[in-house]
């Protein structure tokens, strides 16, 4: 058995919005073998800046070189390490499941529990779309799953620093 | 009023200070080709685009300016990308200048279309497409900042022909606003404070200074800073003439002068790396041929770790005290520590780390069988370090010949040796040679190649020729490429598959076909004749030297092994 002594980590990267920019840190993990898990990017409320969500595996190590690389990285204003933060996350996701007449209480009692909305209707399958933090989201999943998941699309993190209280 | 692009382009080389334009041109570039003979500059035309970018690196890293090269779209730009490659490895500043098909072309699969920004975003510092006239000054602003400030490396400008034909209102921006960009320069007192207190504490230190040293003009202060603290030098490749090796005008060794460390590095200086108990690297990266095995590097040793490239602290070797930093402002606060308090009895304290390290010097020194019979290539090395004097500058290919040249020359003055460490570019020597001669015309510039490397810049010789750019090439001729074939010598049963260089044209020949001069040596007792005739003509000489076709470079480290394992013989 391989001991590693990989962790998850979510890293926040604020980037000036310039052509190339996303193709320069995609390039950065593939091109020195970091690992994407996943990764969001959108831009912030203020102009010309976006902000990137990447969740990341490796030791403490890979971490910190890939903190310093996205820093080295001309477009990248800040980085945000949430291994030494507090932080939220979310993601969402859009989930098709199969509701057939014996399953459709069944998928609205779990639509509710997870405080899920029903986005979409068709005589075979609901549309549901949920947020929350990872754990919820593969709670969700697993139950879903065993109805019947005919499509699914996640977005990937997002995530900020809780502020200070 | 309003300018062409193509005019504003050499307005901002103008700005810049450029005085050389390494290039070579094709449709895409035309436009500035254009208007290239109503400026005050110069334009080398190369014959292959590798070689315009490997001269403007050799120019950078010579004289310490921005190299700038120009070339066309599509195989043109694709030529430089070893270039390139080779000064990002390096750290050179350089901006390179590409053409591109027009902005409506892009993306179709045009005529010499080639996505050169996607190509090289992993081997230069940052790149530009302009999209837009209006921010062509601004870019090439940025572009030579970005090249020079910080750790310096490779800029690539891709320039579409639409924008260099459009008209813009001509601004040079006084200032740069990059946001993302500000490298920490000044060395942070607290992570200085650390480190002075181990250093004071030291029994055996070692200084191990990289290329930083040269880029930060700071070999001054790293000579005062040794002896300072009467602490042990050793220098990478890419470091080398950043510490003398020689004192009192090259009568001897310089007592702190270890030698290169590595895997064709000297013993001492291995076996110092080894015991240290502390290691003061500064602006070095710990490449795997300096390091070795690293799990068995420096087990002693505490490290101390300056540089202005955050990642490259804590990469390869973990580091005690990291200081992010420019060498020269480090080492000018630890001069100042040092003198404000010197370490008490410091000659007595050194003495025994300074005696033992002696003694390594003196057991396994760098040494090789000479002979009256064949040429021995150090006998070649040993001869131009005497007969090409101190201005010299001295390039070299990749192979034996460079780690001979590395060893045997005493390289006493920053930017003397010019050669690619990181990405190891055979081809390189010859081109950086000329670019180099472009910088110092008056100084004898002087390619130390192998007769495998020689050929693949060759064509170069129509440059300097035609540009008469008088360099000199040493080909240290061992038919084969010596490297490798030591190395299955070594370690692969002898199979020396694929390194015969048997075949190679006549170069004296070859030389001659060009226009420049040839001259061959057979025997030891011709190579001071030849190298004395080749240096003194005023026009490129290509030096032939026969040498003993199965010369090991020694000492050496199998790889994987650790660097106390030295092969010695
Ligand atoms: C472009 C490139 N291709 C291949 C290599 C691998 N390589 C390293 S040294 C060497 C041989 C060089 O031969 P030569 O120039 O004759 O030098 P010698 O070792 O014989 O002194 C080769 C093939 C390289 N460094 N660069
Ligand atoms: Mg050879």
């Amino acid at each position: 058995m391989i001991v590693t002594n990989d962790k998850r980590y979510t890293i926040g990267v604020l980037v000036q919005n310039v052509p190339g920019v996303l193709a320069r840190i995609v390039g950065l993990f593939s091109g020195r073998g970091y690992n994407i898990e996943t990764v969001t990017a959108a831009e912030t409320n203020e102009e010309g800046f976006t902000r990137i969500t990447l969740v990341t595996t490796g030791d403490e190590r890979v971490l910190a070189q890939i903190v310093k690389q996205l820093n080295k990285l001309v477009n990248v204003i800040k980085v945000f390490d949430f291994s030494e933060t507090e932080f939220i996350d979310r993601e969402m996701a859009l989930i098709k499941v199969r509701a057939e007449e014996q399953t459709r209480a069944e998928v609205l009692r779990i639509v509710d529990i997870f405080r899920a909305k029903v986005v979409d209707v068709s005589p075979h399958f609901y549309t549901l779309e949920v947020t929350g933090n990872e754990g919820k989201l593969s709670a969700i999943i697993e139950l879903l799953d065993q109805i019947g998941i005919a499509e699914m699309a996640r977005t990937g993190k997002a995530a900020l620093a809780r502020s200070k209280k | 009023m309003k300018l062409k692009g193509a005019q504003i382009f050499f307005e901002c080389l103008k700005k810049e200070g450029v005085e050389v334009v390494f290039g070579f041109p094709g449709g895409a570039v035309l436009d500035i080709y254009h208007e290239m003979a109503e400026h005050d500059i110069r334009h080398i035309l190369v014959r292959h685009e590798q070689g315009a970018a490997h001269m403007a690196d050799g120019y950078a890293r010579a004289s310490g300016r921005v190299g700038v090269c120009l070339v066309t779209s599509g195989p043109g730009a694709t030529n430089t990308v070893t270039g390139i490659a080779t000064a990002y490895m390096d750290s050179v500043p350089m901006v390179i200048f590409t053409g591109q098909v027009p902005t409506p072309l892009i993306g179709d699969d045009a005529f010499q279309e080639v996505d050169i920004v996607g190509i090289t975003r992993p081997c230069t510092k940052h790149s530009y497409l302009v999209r837009d006239v209006n921010d062509l000054a601004r870019v090439i602003k940025e572009a030579f900042y970005l090249a020079r400030t910080g750790r310096p490396g490779p800029v690539l400008v891709d320039l579409p022909k639409d924008v260099i034909q459009a008209e813009a209102d001509f601004k040079y921006p006084k200032k740069v606003d990059l946001p993302g960009y500000r490298p920490t320069v000044e060395a942070h007192a607290g992570q200085i404070k650390k480190a002075c207190q181990l250093i004071a504490k030291a029994k055996s230190p070692v200084i191990f200074a990289g290329g930083g040293i040269i880029t930060s003009e700071s070999s001054e202060e790293l000579t005062r800073f040794a002896r300072l603290i009467q602490a042990p030098v050793t220098c990478s490749l890419l470091g080398l003439g950043g510490y003398p090796a020689t004192a009192e005008g090259g009568k001897r060794p310089d007592p702190l002068w270890l030698g290169m460390p590595g895997m064709h590095g000297t013993y001492q200086a291995n076996m110092a790396l080894s015991h240290a108990d502390a290691i003061l690297a500064v602006g070095a990266r710990f490449d795997d041929r300096v390091t070795g095995k690293i799990s068995t590097f420096a087990p002693k040793a505490w490290i101390i770790h300056v540089d202005i490239d955050p990642t490259s602290i804590s990469k390869n070797v973990e580091v005690d005290v990291p200081i992010v930093g420019d060498c020269k402002n480090a080492l000018q606060q630890f001069i100042e520590v040092f003198e404000k308090e010197p370490i008490p009895r410091l000659t007595e304290i050194r003495a025994p780390w300074l005696g033992q390290i002696s003694e390594w010097a003196n057991d396994h020194p760098l040494t090789y069988t000479p002979s009256q019979e064949m040429i021995k290539p150090q006998y070649v090395i040993e001869k131009i370090h005497e007969l090409a004097g101190e201005r010299a500058i001295i390039t070299t290919e990749v192979g034996q010949h460079q780690m001979w040249t590395a060893q045997f020359y005493k390289f006493d003055r920053p930017r003397t040796l010019l050669t690619s460490g990181g990405l190891g570019t055979m081809g390189y020597g010859f081109p950086a040679a000329i670019g180099a001669q472009v910088a110092f015309p008056d100084r004898l510039v002087i390619d130390v190649a192998g007769d495998g490397s020689i050929q693949m810049n060759i064509q170069e010789l129509c440059t300097a020729v035609c540009n008469k750019i008088p360099v000199k090439v040493v080909i240290i001729n061992n038919t084969y490429l010596g490297l490798p074939r030591q190395w299955q010598e070594l370690f692969y049963e002898k199979n020396y598959m694929g390194s015969c260089m048997e075949g190679s044209p006549d170069f004296v020949k070859l030389a001659e076909a060009y226009g420049a001069v040839g001259l061959r040596a057979e025997r030891p007792e011709q190579v001071e004749e030849v190298l004395r005739k080749g240096f003194s003509i005023d026009a490129p000489v290509f030096m032939d030297f026969m040498v003993a076709a199965e010369e090991n470079v020694y000492p050496i480290v199998p790889p994987g092994k650790s660097i106390t394992d030295m092969l010695l013989t």
